[in-house]
């Protein structure tokens, strides 16, 4: 049933800290490997090895600059399914294979009913859903429901593949419908954003911005260090300065 | 957005046959148009085959076709499925005019029931058709109160002139007042005229600060892409024309779907030899001027996704 559930007390989703992502993209190729393989699987790749490569992915991340100057940084910037309260590619599926869990909040497609139509993917404004043009039916990210509830692993290890294999630690998971959960509380200490809020899509997920910079290194463009050399006009050196400089 | 020939040809050719509907609900119970069976004949064959064609041609669109009939299941929520329900209902209603007009020629209260019916569910259709693209957010081309208006009046000026196609195959030089397909092509164009000056004059509720959240940081500009081919998100909604060909399709647009008719249509009025000839000309030198306009539909329009791409394209 593509009607959006009452929001449930568990709202599961992810917390990604812009301030310690480095952009390697192990998030993205561990999901690709973990889904490939999982219950959503196989990922289709259309000509890997060609100059155009193409495929499913569930998680992007872009690198960004941001700022100019000394205040100038870059951002890299992972990109998933934000598991929205008011999910539109849920309402707009014509099918009921688009669809919103009550019990966790987990946004999820039945590949077994989907006909691809593509209007989910039009109503996202993230763009987090990818058509699989081998199997002919829409894609998007489980937040690997297959692994979370799963009973078999040691529970350090019931997390959604993309937290577990962050080298940086930048990525983690929870339930954000618990204030005093750990994520809940790391969104309130950093001042967690949720992405676009004036479409009142209700994202899940949040990203914990970058933080102010403090003095010393942080911005080498005011390092004394590197001021340019100012010839004293004394010496072997001012003798050499005003010798290349006739 | 990708404009995909598929769903092109589907609303262009759906608009046509229950255009022709929605003004056959009018103009047959009030007598304006003749009951005659050839003439009902032709019509609605015209219709179901404007309408049937569609429908098959917006299934290629699909990844699984063989599983189409499930999108009847959520009319609770989706305009794409009321919209194939409404489909479905007219075209059945529709048939069920071609039983009592042209092949058993029922009483006239009978077919007056019949085609005030198919005309109404045709105009619900079409209604429902605009809805999937007005209720879209990260559209902004689409998400606005001209879209609706767009397709009826598009609708019901394409099914006037192939309404008076038919006429004129037939013989039948009298199938509806003669300003009122004039009128309606007029009608059609001022809308889209106030469509195309309410969305190049909008401004942008999101931007590439908003969609990253980083825009209390300073400005946001994509250093690194994600990938290094285009990938299915870029393919689906980045398609991008430039802004100078945008401007010729619209008066090509233009130039085919109003002037042209309008001008067929004013010289058969001046010269009755011509009558006949402009009038079968008419109808699908405009349809083509639709077809661009309805490529331009989609090709305009610009998705929020983007932004994460490219901050100067949505």
């Amino acid at each position: 049933m593509t009607g959006l559930p009452t929001p449930g007390a568990t709202r599961l989703g992810l917390v990604i800290d812009l301030d310690i992502c480095v952009g390697c993209h192990a998030c993205a190729v561990n999901c690709k490997e973990w889904n490939t393989g999982g219950t959503a699987g196989p990922l289709t790749d259309l000509m890997p090895y060609d100059a155009m490569p193409d495929g499913v992915w569930f998680n992007r991340v872009h690198s960004y600059e941001v700022g100019d100057g000394a205040a100038g940084r870059t951002v890299h910037f992972p990109r998933s399914c934000l598991h929205c309260d008011n999910a539109e590619c849920v309402t707009v599926c014509p099918t009921g294979a688009s669809l919103k869990r009550a019990e966790d909040g987990i946004v999820l497609v039945n590949e077994d009913i989907c006909i691809g139509c593509k209007l989910c993917s039009w109503a996202c404004p993230y763009g987090a859903r990818e058509f699989d043009e081998d199997v002919g039916v829409m894609r998007k990210c489980t937040l690997c429901v297959d692994r979370i509830y799963d009973e078999a692993r040691p529970e350090a290890e019931r997390v959604p593949a993309c937290v577990s294999t962050c080298p940086a630690s930048a990525r983690f998971f929870g339930d954000l419908g618990d204030p005093a959960s750990d994520v809940s509380r790391m969104v309130e200490a950093r001042g967690g954003m949720a992405l676009m809020p004036e479409l009142d899509y209700r994202p899940t997920n949040r990203y914990l911005p970058p933080r102010p910079r403090g003095g010393g290194c942080s911005s080498h463009l005011n390092s004394p260090a590197l001021e340019p050399a100012v010839p004293e006009g004394t010496g072997f050196l001012g003798w050499l300065d005003r010798l290349l400089s006739a | 957005m990708h404009p995909a020939l598929s769903v092109i040809v589907f609303t262009v050719a759906s608009g046509i046959g229950y255009g022709m509907l929605m003004l056959l609900a009018i103009l047959l119970p009030t007598a304006a148009a003749p009951a005659d069976r050839l003439f009902g004949a032709v019509a609605l064959g015209l219709a179901l085959a404007a309408i049937g064609g569609g429908l098959l041609s917006s299934t290629a669109h699909l990844g699984r076709p063989e599983r189409a009939w499930r999108a009847f299941s959520q009319w609770r929520s989706s305009w794409l499925s009321r919209e194939g329900i409404l489909a479905v209902l007219s075209l059945l209603a529709i048939a069920a005019l071609a039983l009592v007009w042209p092949i058993l020629a029922a009483p006239a209260p009978c077919i007056d029931a019949t085609v005030i019916l198919a005309g109404l569910l045709s105009a619900a259709t079409v209604g429902a058709t605009a809805m999937i693209y007005r209720s879209l957010k990260p559209i902004a081309r689409w998400h606005n109160g001209w879209t609706v208006p767009c397709y009826l009046a598009l609708a019901l000026a394409s099914g006037s002139l192939w309404l008076a196609w038919a006429g004129a195959a037939t013989g039948e030089a009298d199938v509806m007042p003669r300003s009122l397909a004039p009128c309606l092509v007029l009608v059609a164009a001022a809308v889209k005229a106030f469509y195309w000056r309410h969305t190049d004059r909008m401004q942008p509720v999101s931007s590439i600060g908003t969609a990253t959240g980083l825009g209390g940081f300073g400005q946001v500009r994509p250093l690194d892409p994600p990938h290094t081919a285009e990938n299915y998100v870029m393919k689906e909604m980045g398609f991008r024309i430039a802004r100078k060909h945008a401007a010729k399709l619209r008066r090509i647009a233009g130039g085919l779907g109003v002037v042209a008719p309008l001008l067929l249509m004013l010289a058969g009025w001046m010269v009755p030899a011509l009558d006949g000839p402009t009038i079968l000309l008419a109808a699908p030198v405009a349809t083509i001027g639709v077809l661009v306009e309805r490529w331009l539909f989609f090709a305009e329009a610009k998705h929020l996704a983007m932004l994460y791409y490219r901050a100067d394209v949505a």
